[in-house]
């Protein structure tokens, strides 16, 4: 009862965080600043309902559910390596292309 | 709980539309790389809850993780592709 | 002993990854672990044999803490994505500056951690800068000489 409440919990976190994510990579001005958004707030919420998952699956205790859950702490352990390689890919590819920053003094009259 | 678990799967259907539309309208070629990147994060935690909706997580598990690789290998894969391919622009670094 | 120490990590990790334990199936783990730990071992493990454990150990204890600070970044994020006047918060701007770390783990643990939190982007590493995208001006300004280097500093190359 208490792992659903906790997993409960932590799925609803990080939809929440998806939402922010989207919602940032839809407002925000530039490709810059919207890689901010994707980068860090998917990730976290990737990692915390993965997590939420891997909880709610021990609540039968038996081997073959413990490796899954393992598994899945796998798939965040490597989500939270290999999101900010991607990020940081991405965001080098961008400026060596030559994509336009949006800037504060530019853009304010 | 399970009722729970299709309503998370629904919103995150949701969102992944919401994404679609940088992907569709995104300004830049690394726009809609993002955009395919965030669908696919979004996609791995959908492909576990569908396996807990159908109560075959341990099938569903390792997809998820060759859906995560793969997203993130044909990220780092085109960022690399479109880096060499317009690198004549080398000059337009400057701050704005 | 870099083989032997790669063969044992890989050959748990293939344990967990097929889940079954007759003989066929640990037999073929067997094979591809020697093959793996034979030609691949300076992937997973380079240099000092001293130095391996305190990489993993200290990476252990760093985790805990950088997960708390990706939280109160990501509320930070959520406040500025969720403001109705987004663009009067946001001040993006490039940094360039030095870190003190030596080795090349900690520079990537550290590149990997300002990806990870408020509102910075690693764009580049070049010996010892980082060029770093900021989302806010006080973003780019706490980034020279942060606790997390002097975390990193301390978990990875050994208390300074």
């Amino acid at each position: 009862m208490i792992l659903n409440i906790v997993s409960i919990v932590l799925i609803a976190l990080g939809l929440f965080f998806f939402a922010v994510g989207t919602l940032g990579i839809l407002r925000f001005p530039d490709f810059y600043t919207r890689v901010q958004a994707a980068g860090k707030c998917d990730s976290l919420a990737a990692v915390l309902v993965l997590i939420g998952i891997a909880v709610y699956n021990l609540g039968d205790l038996s081997l073959a559910a413990v490796l899954v859950s393992i598994k899945i702490l796998f798939i965040a352990a490597f989500v939270f390596i290999s999101s900010p390689t991607a990020t940081h890919a991405i965001t080098d590819a961008a400026l060596l292309i030559g994509v336009k920053p949006w800037t504060k003094e530019k853009n304010t009259p | 709980m399970e009722r729970f678990f299709l309503a998370v799967g629904i919103a995150l259907m949701l969102l992944m539309f919401l994404s679609l539309y940088r992907v569709l309208a995104g300004p830049t070629i690394l726009d809609r790389m993002l955009g395919g990147n965030v669908i696919g994060t979004k996609t791995t935690a959908l492909l576990l809850l569908i396996g807990l909706l159908y109560d075959n997580v341990g099938m569903f598990v390792d997809i998820a993780i060759a859906y995560a690789m793969l997203n993130f290998i044909a990220t780092l894969g085109s960022a690399k592709y479109f880096l060499h391919r317009k690198s004549i622009h080398l000059e337009d670094i400057s701050k704005g | 002993m870099a083989k032997v120490v790669t063969f044992f990590v890989m050959f748990a990790f293939w344990v967990v990854m097929s889940g079954m334990f007759d003989a066929f199936h640990l037999s073929l783990g067997v094979v591809s672990c020697l093959l793996i730990a034979h030609f691949s071992h300076s992937l997973l493990l380079y240099g000092d044999p001293k130095s391996w454990g305190r990489g993993f150990f200290g990476i252990l204890f760093y985790l805990p803490w950088l997960f708390w600070e990706i939280l109160i970044s990501n509320l930070q994020v959520t406040y500025i994505v969720l403001h109705p006047r987004m663009l009067d918060l946001i001040d993006p701007q490039l940094v360039r500056f030095k870190t003190s770390l030596k080795r090349p783990l900690s520079k990537v643990t550290l590149a990997q951690s300002i990806t990870l939190t408020p509102g910075t982007v690693t764009v580049d590493i070049e010996e010892d800068e980082l060029l770093v995208y900021a989302l806010t001006a006080s973003g780019a300004e706490s980034l020279p000489g942060s606790a997390m280097e002097r975390r990193i500093a301390a978990a990875l190359e050994g208390g300074k």
